[in-house]
């Protein structure tokens, strides 16, 4: 089982001193946050994009690759891409990049983000959130497993003899898991394509997560990418905690108290009673998460939200540290009962396992430019299409001797 | 044949309140009408005062805390609303249109509602027709055609205004709920929120071959 934490780039004053940290202090402080998440022994990174202040994230790829030069065994992972407004194009693009840089470590989460606005200043329509969602994602999905698309849809403009580049690593493609709160579309949407399903979990009800856990789990089954059981779970959560639980209270009260999203709203008591949040000692952390499971099943993914409404860079390493020594009770009591036939979180190593087996996985290399920028057949050497098999041309990449065919024989 | 689900909604702010008399009378009204017609009917009433946190914190958080839960519950698998607001500056009170506006947009479909008021004077009678029906004929459900407005003249003397007394338009209005009530099935029919409106390989064009 993977752990981890997940931030949603927001920045906030903090409410016991008033000040507000300017970007650059929060985008300094999230990458020492990612790497104390790896020395503390967590698994998982995985950072939100939005394209309005207060957050700061708006570009995931470019902050990731750098995590991913500082760091040598976290997962890279996204809460959440925007699968309806950016181009799947560009997604398909910037996460095979990351991927390669990473060295493997690079997996996403796809939303459909949930700030009105984002839409039009993309060029989209709100009401169109969930046809968008769909189709970006079934061309997303062949852009990475296909290495010549043609393709047309609703809303992108089309696209002939296109290839992604660079091609997923390996040839494997990153992992995908889709994120909702209780879009049930989302949940079959996963299942469809066998992917990861991640419930939000932090701000509602855990009867909502359990419902719509359950319609993915079954309807993965149905889709036949296995049993139901197999399916590929992740939760998030959010905790806040002292060595002593009343110490926790009240040192997470004001900022509770004042929290975007829920601040101002139920008190903190009402909260924790209703929703996944712990405030309190390590071991009411570990009691709490380690009851998830009893509604959701055995689990893949375990992400805490802990850097957000304004807690200072101190106080988030603190909650690092402690949540280092909670997760590696977690990993021995989830690893305790686990059914032999529930799987892991799928890494790239498993997924080459899966896909090659003993053999050596592909290694994408491209044919000559042949000029003209349009592929014709397989632009790739190691594909076996009737094009592949072709002598590969020399001569000039550019200009007119470029375009001029069979001019070099 | 199961009872009847009338589920009564109370928006006055104070205890007592007439708009919750006014709920009551209504609500007694709607049973015997419906007895009259051989049909049981059981009622639960909200009073609006008791969940009012509860809704602030629905507003602003997206899910209802448990008491909450269960009265948006029982009006999503209802057979009758009624709905008894006070007139405040014109229009229905402010609790009352938050309340609405949790209320997922498809769960009154095809409600049969009896609609109540309170107000000082007779003269906002009309807030009936101006404001508060149109809430419900936009969230598809039914509201009766007489609605019952119950100035604070109403409660003393029989003769009201002097066209028809309050209790006749309690009446009237209870027998023409009751004649919709009985005939639907509402509080029968499965309501899933997580329910797919169709299988996904007709999202994506017929991928799936479903």
């Amino acid at each position: 089982m993977q752990f981890g934490i997940f931030t949603v780039s927001d920045i906030t004053a903090d409410p016991t001193t008033g000040r507000t940290p300017t970007e650059a202090e929060r985008i300094t402080a999230t990458v020492a946050i990612a790497k104390r998440a790896e020395e503390v022994g967590l698994d998982v990174f995985a950072l939100g994009e939005h394209h309005n202040p207060p957050f700061w994230s708006s570009s995931p790829t470019t902050t990731l690759a750098y995590i991913a030069g500082q760091t040598s065994t976290l997962q890279l992972s996204t809460a959440t891409t925007l699968i309806t407004t950016n181009d799947p194009v560009k997604i398909a693009e910037d996460y095979a990049m990351l991927q390669h840089v990473s060295g493997g470590r690079a997996d996403l989460m796809l939303g459909r983000g949930n700030t009105g606005p984002v839409y039009p200043w993309f060029g989209q329509d709100i009401r169109q959130g969930l046809p968008l969602a769909v189709e970006n994602y079934e061309l997303l999905h062949r852009l990475w497993r296909e290495d010549v698309v043609d393709w047309s849809g609703k809303f992108r403009t089309p696209l002939q003899g296109f290839t992604s580049t660079p091609r997923p690593l390996d040839g494997v493609p990153p992992f995908v898991w889709h994120g909702s709160i209780r879009t049930p579309e989302v949940a079959e949407q996963a299942a469809f394509y066998g992917d990861g399903f991640f419930a939000n979990h932090v701000f509602w009800p855990a009867s909502h997560t359990q419902r719509m856990v359950a319609l993915y789990r079954q309807r993965y089954e149905h889709h036949g990418h296995g049993a139901a059981a197999q399916a590929i779970v992740g939760l998030g959560g959010q905790v806040f905690m002292r060595r002593n639980s009343q110490d926790a209270v009240r040192d997470f009260r004001p900022y509770f108290d004042n929290a975007p999203v829920y601040g101002h709203g139920p008190s903190l008591e009402e909260f924790t009673q209703q929703t996944p949040l712990t405030v309190g000692s390590p071991q009411e952390v570990i009691d709490k998460t380690l009851g998830f499971r009893d509604y959701v099943g055995d689990y893949q993914r375990q992400l805490f939200l802990i850097d957000h409404a304004g807690l200072p860079l101190k106080t988030v390493l603190e909650q690092l540290d402690l949540l280092g020594e909670v997760v590696a009770v977690l990993r021995e009591e989830f690893a305790k009962n686990r059914p032999a036939e529930v799987p892991d979180a799928p890494t790239h190593a498993s997924l080459v396992t899966a896909k090659y087996g003993d053999a050596a996985p592909r290694q994408a290399t491209p044919n000559a430019n042949r000029g003209d920028n349009l592929t014709v057949g397989s632009p790739y050497q190691d594909t076996e299409t009737v094009d592949a098999q072709e002598k590969p041309q020399s001569g000039s990449a550019f200009g007119p001797a470029a375009t001029r065919q069979g001019a070099t024989r | 044949m199961t009872a009847k689900k009338i589920v009564v909604v109370s928006a006055g702010l104070s205890t007592p309140s007439s708009t919750r008399q006014l709920a009551d009378r209504l609500a007694a009204d709607a049973v015997s009408a419906l007895a009259e017609r051989g049909v049981e009917a059981e009622v639960r009433t909200f009073e609006l005062r008791e969940l009012a946190h509860d809704i602030t914190n629905h507003l602003l958080l997206g899910f209802a805390p448990p008491r909450l839960e269960e009265a948006l519950d029982a009006i999503a698998s209802a057979d009758g609303l009624i709905a008894v607001t006070p007139i405040f500056t014109t229009s229905y009170a402010g609790l009352f249109k938050s309340f609405i506006d949790v209320i997922d947009p498809q769960a009154l479909t095809d409600l049969p509602v009896l609609i109540g008021a309170t107000g000082g004077t007779p003269r906002h009678s009309l807030a009936i027709d101006y404001a508060i029906r149109p809430l419900f004929t936009y969230l598809h459900a039914v509201p009766v055609t007489t609605g019952v407005f119950a100035a604070t003249s109403d409660w003393g003397g029989s003769e009201g205004d002097g066209v028809r007394s309050l209790p006749d338009r309690i009446f009237r209005g209870a027998e023409e709920f009751a004649d919709l009530v009985e005939r639907t099935d509402r509080s029968q029919l499965v309501n899933d929120p997580f329910q797919l409106d169709r299988p996904f390989g007709h999202l994506i064009g017929g991928l799936a071959g479903e």
